[in-house]
């Protein structure tokens, strides 16, 4: 049987993790190959970087970062931020991730999106999507969540699907930060709408969140920063509680 | 010894490569080529895959001489290789992935997609399966029975001759994710992105 997947998420800075976690095993708690590592050591699925690296001359970083991390973590390396192009993509395929995640650059030219996926299969592209609600619906956001482009989160996630995603990594950015809990309505709504597989992300608090994004949300994966980070939660615990609540996780 | 990773413009193979240097740790040269004279002095061969069965089948026939110097290598001189995803694939006879396509014909069967029961079941199947050996296979030497392994695909192999399945995975139904047909292995899971369990399957290829 498939399993649902637990997705740390590392926020990489000028080739730095900027929130960490906080081992006193950690020779550098900076260091992303290292954390990374680490993730994958305690039963991560996968393993996902985002670059907020903020001028684009750092852009060479985030690929040494890639190509010393695919040498030592044997599980799939998912990379965003900062993807403009195809050649983006193709670098960061040669540098060793599996999968790259594409935000701004889908919604402002989704051709990127449609030749990527040609080009490279649709099992390496990821569109993600930060939605904010707006009353009855949702809103996708891009540049970090900084400009609102106005389409319909829904419609955006099926054309998506069309245009050649292989799976969506949805994030509620009125959740993100909060640690309220994941959107289960936004999560539900667009796993309903496409059939391919969504990635939970923006909220997590504790370890119920994941339960309910997978069960509720109707999601595939859950994807999550903060509880992992400062060892508030190994993935080992979550994977643990998740199994214990009958969710089929990989152990 | 000598193991080649055929590179061929099938898409992304940095992940294929890493994890055999891991497993040999310098012991052993690990070519990356598709030049035609090294793959057929070879001891082993990696055929790997990524994308569409047609685009796979289009890069493999744009390199001159590639697709015989293979089946020389498979078929005559009866040498181990080992086809992962769409490498393992293309042995099919055809493949209905974008258009019908001719695949390579090593193992009798067809290439289609996998029956999502209307939406029921999400495709890609990506993620984490359990895998159910059906028969001992060398690849599978201490390999546990239900081990995970990481799967990324909505295209399923379905051979004609059922004795060279050697695993299923449940996804929908009972996909076959492994064969092994005397000297040819191909597994539809990535074993070099399915941690330490998949790198002792790479590590039982390369001590066959």
């Amino acid at each position: 049987m498939l399993k649902n997947r637990i997705i740390p998420c590392l926020d990489v800075k000028n080739g730095r993790v900027v929130k960490g976690i906080n081992f006193v095993d950690l020779k550098d708690a900076g260091d992303p190959v290292e954390q990374a590592k680490i993730y994958s050591d305690g039963g991560a699925d996968e393993i996902c970087f985002l670059d907020i690296t903020a001028s684009n001359e750092n852009r060479d970083i985030i690929y040494d970062v890639v190509k010393k991390t695919s040498k030592k973590c044997f599980v799939p390396l998912t990379v965003g931020g900062g993807i403009r192009s195809v050649d983006d993509i193709n670098k960061l395929l040669n540098c060793g991730a599996d999968k790259v995640s594409i935000n701004t650059t889908a919604v402002e030219n989704s051709k990127v999106v449609v030749d990527s996926s040609k080009k490279f299969g649709s099992q390496c592209i990821v569109v993600a999507i930060d939605a904010k609600r707006n009353g009855d619906k949702w809103e996708v956001f891009t540049h970090g969540g900084r400009n609102n482009s106005g389409i319909d989160a829904l419609e955006y996630a099926k054309q998506m699907e069309e245009n050649g995603a292989g799976e969506l990594l949805v994030t509620s950015m009125d959740r993100d930060g909060t640690q309220a809990g994941y959107d289960i309505d936004l999560m539900s709504k667009i796993s309903s709408e496409v059939n391919i597989p969504v990635i939970a992300s923006g909220g997590v608090g504790n370890l119920e969140h994941l339960f309910d994004g997978l069960k509720l949300g109707n999601a595939s994966a859950v994807l999550a920063a903060s509880i992992f980070h400062y060892g508030k939660y190994s993935i080992k615990e979550a994977k643990e509680y998740l199994n214990s609540k009958g969710i089929p996780i990989r152990l | 010894m000598n193991i080649t990773i055929v590179d061929y413009n099938s898409g992304n193979i940095s992940s294929v490569i890493n994890s055999f240097n891991e497993v040999v740790k310098d012991k052993i040269n690990i070519e990356v080529t598709s030049d035609l004279d090294k793959i057929k002095s070879s001891d082993k061969v990696v055929l790997p895959g990524q994308g569409s069965f047609k685009s796979c089948i289009d890069a493999l026939n744009k390199i001159t001489g590639l697709k015989d110097i293979l089946n020389e290598f498979v078929i005559t001189n009866k040498k181990p290789l080992l086809g992962i995803c769409v490498g393992f694939q293309m042995f099919a006879d055809v493949g209905y992935e974008e258009i019908e396509t001719k695949g390579l014909g090593w193992i009798s069967g067809k290439v289609s997609k996998i029956n999502n029961h209307n939406g029921k079941f999400k495709l890609p199947h990506i993620g984490w399966n359990q895998i159910n050996i059906v028969k001992e296979s060398k690849i599978f030497q201490n390999i546990e029975n239900n081990s995970h392994m990481y799967f990324v695909h909505s295209y399923e192999f379905i051979p004609k001759e059922k004795n060279v399945i050697s695993a299923t995975t449940n996804y929908s139904s009972n996909i076959v994710c492994s064969v092994e047909k005397e000297n040819i292995f191909g597994t539809q899971f990535h074993p070099e992105k399915s941690d330490k369990i998949g790198l002792k399957i790479i590590d039982n290829f390369i001590n066959l």
